[in-house]
């Protein structure tokens, strides 16, 4: 009996170790899949470079992120812990489209406010808007559901409980402080072709995203002995 | 000595402006100058260079032209001649250009485009440095060698009609004049008319030889409706038909005994898309220059693009022209087409003449002389052209003679190009001792700020400052001993001039003592943080304390901020950082608001309950910022908000960011995107004054519900009645209209309405001031709110909205919006500290300053707000009118601050954090900037872009040391203890 609460600890200390290989194994794919829209569409279409054909790029990164992580999602089932019955399952598919595209347009409501021009550029920007909550919301949608009470719990302090909540965390941060720094070079006047709107927050916030999938991993592994998350 | 961390702040700050005033001086250098004396006169021109036979011409060449009529039009842009407009509008001198005896040249005028330095510029040929912007409103006499002067000495009558400050740059010279003053920006027909109408006596009378005129018409109209107005399609064809009767007479006057007569047409500066100058850009760089003589060739009518030139080509020109000595500081070359008729020897002559005055120039101000390009290319055109001479006095062959002294003629205008190049690059020679100097002092009292932000920032918001100790102190004598031996050093070995040598003594001592005083107090506050730290981490106890975010990005925002100001496009566009910034922040107080309104789980939930139970009854003034875990209990009184004001507070950013970005299309500023279409101009063009007049009217309704509740019933009144004066100044102006007035009205300056609001204005902060005397006289009862400070916000406002244009009305109204949802919603329930609230006022009034449509650019100030309400130009009030309505973002936000604080009963010490958070606040980015200057000083864009960003900072540094210390004058609580 003296053993009992020892062996939890370490069953509980390779659970984790497991789990943050999977982690690591899911986000490589998720960047081998950002990769892939890079090279994959000049295979089929004339023309095709990330900087000229961007608001393609754009559409096709998102479907092939979006697609990955819907079936990371069904593969990996993270969240054991929600209890779903398939008679729903309809409502909450419809639920979370509705959701990504709220978080579209509120995503392309900020950036008018931050000084996209509102008339002109609409395509781009709302593509933009798109490719952001592809790497923001799609993630949430597909751990937490379309649940806000449990996404307010995720970014508030201490409220994550689980290795893949916390990943979440970081990568949707890491995302937007991408956008974030993306705009920065735009006032410059070096005439580079990336420097027009949106391409340069875009190019940053797929850069975040890729490095906030990078370290998330990382990070995890490095605190792994910090790290404990409440059991609901 | 124990001082209050707001006394203490005001006094680095004002110190702090002496540190920068004196790094101003030493950066905007001194023009090229030559050192001999005046007696220019009576030297012999430069003889013919000549190899073997000996030169018989070396008396001063003769004039080329009789007479010259000098038409300066104020603001004339290449494209308003050359361009589609001069095709459409003038169409008299576009035949000149393109048919008639003439020559068109695009002139460039250098930076600072203003136009006093311009008219040195065309006279004197010398580049005027940047400082001469400031004196620009107040020209004295010019003493330096021109073009009028030496016509002048030699006898020749000069008449002048048009801007004023001919007349005191030239109060000798004119044998008759008319000057009008150039101040009432709104005036677009009497200051032309005054000009004109002197015109055909003077033209019948033909008893003068130099004729100016100087039309200032079309630089108000760019100023008051920018350069694509329907007024300057008028105003440019009434120039054309002046320009045809000038020369119609001119030519029936003209003798075939005397030399023909030339008349030069120039723009003094272009007009930026705005309207304005001042800056760099092409189109405010970019003069015509039409020279028309029958002494020239007629074109066959082929249209090239005309050449571009310098602007002091002209003092060059016109001198040689007339057959006087050029300018001796000019460093122009002459325009060779005008001579292109005359004989090759006079040709070659008159280009000596001008290479020889270019290169005794260069001697006095480059020592090493000898190794420049331009002399070398002088004196091989010298050796040719003295060849030149012999064969042409040995009567060599014509064609010999033709093709050599061709070849000669190029030579020299390489020569004097190159020349003149150098010469220009010698204004940029900087007094290096005085900028370092002032950077001393200027990064002393950083340092000092930075190291004393525990103690200043603590709960009692007292430091020492040992006053004492520096008298005393070993440290203090040896440093005073050291700067003192470098002073003398530097002085006696110094080659160029150095303002910080030439000051006196007791100046520079003090000077030195300061700097190193400051030093001993740096290093007496550095070993007492060390100390502090080191028995900070004996104490294990205290762990570091972790930064919310909030505080995070307002620190790393400011940080950021001053980081960018190294780059000339973030200097360009520095609106566009401060609002990144303050969206960011509403944003982040958005999240922050959502977090405390629904608290995620239920851990936190307990802990805000547990928070919201009746915190700290106490009454102690103990309020720390680093005490995080205190602030968070206090915070948690959101949970207590009812319904809809929760909501209110959750929709609270969003208002203010919609406001934001309402304010952001409203004046487009900056450099890339200024060119966009905005929703000022829109409001400001002739067709929309209905629209504009709908919403000043609104504006200034709202402006008057907001700004006065809970206020004293006079002050209402007040408030009101200066409210309709503004409206009424400005239809008296002609910007808006009034209901009963159908037809328009003449325009007038409306100088009754506006003394009319000034009396509203002075009563305000009269009754402000007085208020704030008696609660600190009487200073009895705590609870008694000051209401002297609000009168005085009141009185603030009045005077900006009879200042801002019309149009900027919206800026004003949402920055008393912005301040009344953010003091109800945001930093009353979330219990904000004072230097949070400090920073953030700082950056919405910075944000502010950009929303009213300024930029670092000169060309963005608005002058005419100077004259508002003033008959004739006043120096001290137009330059604070001026200041104020430029910088009354900021100001209004600082206002609101010490308001706001004022009248938040929590703590005594709030006030005092306060100021000593806005004076780091805008010290930080004043010091990383002399950083940043000193070491691009040979950038590229350092006069364009750099500099006047470098005059915007001194300026903000000075409005600070102001606002410190109305700071310190309105905290009561000295008063309390």
């Amino acid at each position: 009996m003296s053993a009992g609460p020892f062996q939890i600890a370490t069953q509980e200390y390779t659970m984790k170790n497991t789990d943050i290989k999977r982690l690591l194994y899911t986000h490589l794919l998720c960047i081998f899949s950002i990769i892939l829209s890079i090279f994959i569409p000049s295979f089929f279409l004339d023309n095709f470079s990330v900087l000229e054909t961007h608001l393609t790029w754009l559409c096709i990164c998102s479907v092939f992120v979006t697609a990955v992580n819907l079936v990371l999602y069904l593969v990996v089932k993270p969240n054991t812990s929600t209890k779903r019955s398939s008679s729903h399952k309809v409502t909450r598919f419809l639920k979370c489209c509705i959701y990504f595209l709220m978080s579209c347009f509120l995503f392309h409501v900020i950036f008018v406010l931050y000084g996209a021009p509102l008339i002109e550029l609409v395509l781009e920007t709302f593509l933009f808007a798109v490719i952001l909550s592809t790497f923001t919301t799609v993630p949430c949608l597909c751990l937490l559901g379309p649940n806000v009470k449990a996404w307010l719990r995720v970014f508030s302090r201490n409220g994550v409980t689980s290795i893949w909540e916390n990943s979440l965390q970081i990568t949707t941060i890491s995302s937007f402080v991408g956008t974030w720094l993306g705009a920065f070079p735009i006032p410059l006047d070096w005439e580079r072709p990336w420097q027009v709107w949106p391409i340069s927050c875009t190019l940053g916030a797929t850069f975040g995203y890729v490095a906030g999938l990078v370290i998330s991993p990382l990070w995890i592994y490095w605190n792994r002995k910090q790290l404990t998350y409440k059991t609901n | 000595m124990r001082l209050g961390s707001g006394t203490f702040a005001a006094g680095c700050v004002v110190i702090e402006v002496l540190g920068v005033a004196l790094f101003l001086r030493g950066f905007f250098p001194a023009p090229v100058r030559s050192f001999s004396g005046p007696e220019h006169h009576a030297e012999t021109p430069a003889p013919e260079p000549s190899a073997g036979a000996t030169s018989n011409w070396t008396n001063r060449p003769p004039p080329l032209f009789s007479k010259v009529v000098i038409m300066l039009i104020d603001g004339l842009r290449d494209d308003f001649v050359f361009g589609s407009k001069g095709v459409k509008f003038m169409p008299y001198t576009t035949y000149l250009v393109e048919k008639g005896a003439s020559h068109s040249f695009v002139a460039e005028a250098k930076p600072p485009t203003v136009t006093m330095p311009r008219i040195k510029a065309l006279m004197t040929g010398s580049l005027p440095g940047f400082i001469d912007v400031v004196r620009n409103l107040n020209s004295p006499a010019l003493l330096e060698d021109n073009v009028i002067t030496q016509a002048w000495a030699s006898g020749r009558r000069i008449i002048f009609y048009g801007d004023e400050t001919w007349v005191k740059l030239f109060p000798r010279h004119f044998v008759e004049y008319d000057g009008t003053t150039s101040f009432f920006v709104s005036d677009y027909t009497e200051v032309d008319d005054n000009v004109t109408r002197h015109l055909d006596a003077v033209l019948k009378r033909g008893d003068w030889d130099v004729l100016v005129l100087h039309y200032l018409g079309l630089d108000h109209i760019g100023h008051v409706s920018g350069p694509h107005s329907p007024l300057i399609g008028r105003k440019l064809g009434e120039m054309d038909s002046i320009l045809m009767r000038i020369h119609t007479s001119l030519l029936s006057q003209e003798r075939e005994t005397s030399p023909p007569s030339l008349l030069v047409l120039c723009g003094d500066h272009g007009m930026a898309e705005r309207g304005g100058h001042g800056a760099s850009s092409v189109e405010e760089v970019n003069t015509a220059l039409l020279l028309i003589s029958s002494a020239f060739e007629r074109k066959p009518g082929d249209v090239r693009r005309p050449q571009h030139v310098q602007q002091t080509d002209v003092a060059a020109t016109l001198a040689i022209g007339l057959g006087l000595p050029i300018p001796k500081h000019s460093v122009g070359c002459l325009l060779l087409p005008v001579v292109a008729e005359r004989a090759m020897r006079e040709q070659l002559r008159l280009l000596h003449l001008n290479a020889v005055q270019l290169c005794r120039l260069l001697q006095e101000n480059v020592p090493s002389y000898e190794r420049e390009p331009g002399f070398e290319q002088f004196q091989k055109s010298e050796r040719l052209h003295a060849n030149w001479v012999r064969l042409y006095l040995e009567d060599s062959h014509a064609d010999v003679l033709l093709s050599l002294g061709s070849k000669v003629r190029r030579q020299y205008s390489d020569a004097l190009r190159t020349l003149s190049l150098a010469l220009s690059a010698q204004g940029a020679h900087y007094d290096v001792y005085s900028m370092l100097v002032g950077a001393v002092v200027v990064l002393e009292v950083l340092a000092l700020l930075l190291l004393s932000v525990p103690q200043a920032l603590g709960a009692t918001a007292e430091l020492d400052v040992p006053l004492s100790s520096p008298v005393s102190c070993l440290l203090f004598y040896l440093t005073l001993l050291l700067l003192g031996a470098v002073h003398v050093i530097v002085c006696t070995s110094a080659e160029s001039s150095c303002y910080f040598c030439s000051l006196a003594w007791p100046a520079v001592a003090t000077v030195l003592a300061l700097a190193s005083a400051l030093l001993c107090a740096v290093a007496s506050a550095l070993t007492r943080t060390l100390v502090g730290g080191e028995l900070l981490r004996r104490n294990p106890a205290h762990s570091g304390p972790r930064w919310p975010e909030l505080d995070l990005l307002l620190l790393l925002g400011t940080l950021g901020h001053a980081a960018s100001l190294g780059s000339s496009s973030f200097v360009e566009e520095e609106h566009q950082t401060w609002y990144f910034l303050v969206n960011t922040l509403c944003l982040a107080l958005g999240h922050d608001i959502c977090r405390r309104c629904f608290p995620g789980d239920d851990g936190d939930r307990a802990e805000w309950l547990a928070g919201a139970a009746p915190t700290r009854p106490d009454k102690s003034p103990r309020h720390d910022v680093l005490d995080l875990d205190q602030r968070r209990k206090g915070r948690s009184s959101l949970d207590a908000l009812r319904g809809p004001e929760k909501w209110m507070v959750l929709a609270s950013p969003w208002l203010v960011l919609s406001c934001c970005r309402l304010l952001r299309s409203l004046n487009h500023t900056g450099v890339q995107w200024a060119h966009r279409p905005d929703l000022g101009h829109w409001l400001a063009s002739s067709h929309h004054k209905a629209e504009l007049s709908v919403l000043a009217a609104l504006c200034l309704l709202a402006i008057f519900m907001l700004a006065h509740r809970r206020c004293s019933p006079v002050s209402r009144v007040a408030m009101a009645l200066g409210l309709l004066g503004v409206y009424c100044y400005r239809a008296a102006t002609g910007h808006l209209l009034l209901p009963w007035q159908r037809e328009s009205k003449g325009i007038s300056k409306g100088i009754v309405e506006a003394r009319f609001v000034y009396v509203f204005v002075l009563g305000l902060l009269f009754m402000g001031t007085k208020d704030l005397l008696k609660s600190r006289v009487i200073a009895a009862d705590h609870t008694h709110q000051p209401t002297g400070l609000r009168d005085l916000h009141g009185g603030l406002v009045l005077l900006a909205a009879l200042l801002v244009r019309p149009h900027n009305l919206p800026v004003l109204l949402c920055s008393l919006l912005v301040q009344a949802v953010m003091t109800r919603f945001v930093w009353r329930p979330l219990r904000h500290s004072a230097a949070e609230v400090t920073a953030m006022h700082y950056w919405f009034g910075q944000a502010f300053f950009y929303f009213q449509g300024n930029s670092n650019n000169i060309a963005t100030v608005d002058i005419s707000a100077g004259f508002v309400g003033l008959n004739t130009y006043m120096e001290v009030p137009a330059m604070f009118l001026t200041a104020f309505s430029t910088y009354a973002g900021p100001v209004l936000w600082a206002s609101h601050l010490v308001n706001f604080l004022s009248s938040d009963t929590r703590s005594g010490s709030a006030l005092r954090h306060a100021c000593f958070c806005y004076a780091l606040l805008c010290s930080l980015p004043v010091s990383a900037y002399i950083l940043l200057v000193t070491s691009l000083r040979y950038h590229l864009f350092i006069w364009s872009v750099f500099s006047p960003k470098l005059l915007y900072e001194g300026m903000h540094l000075l409005l600070t040391a102001a606002v410190c210390l109305s700071f310190v004058a309105s905290d009561r609580s000295h008063a309390k203890s």
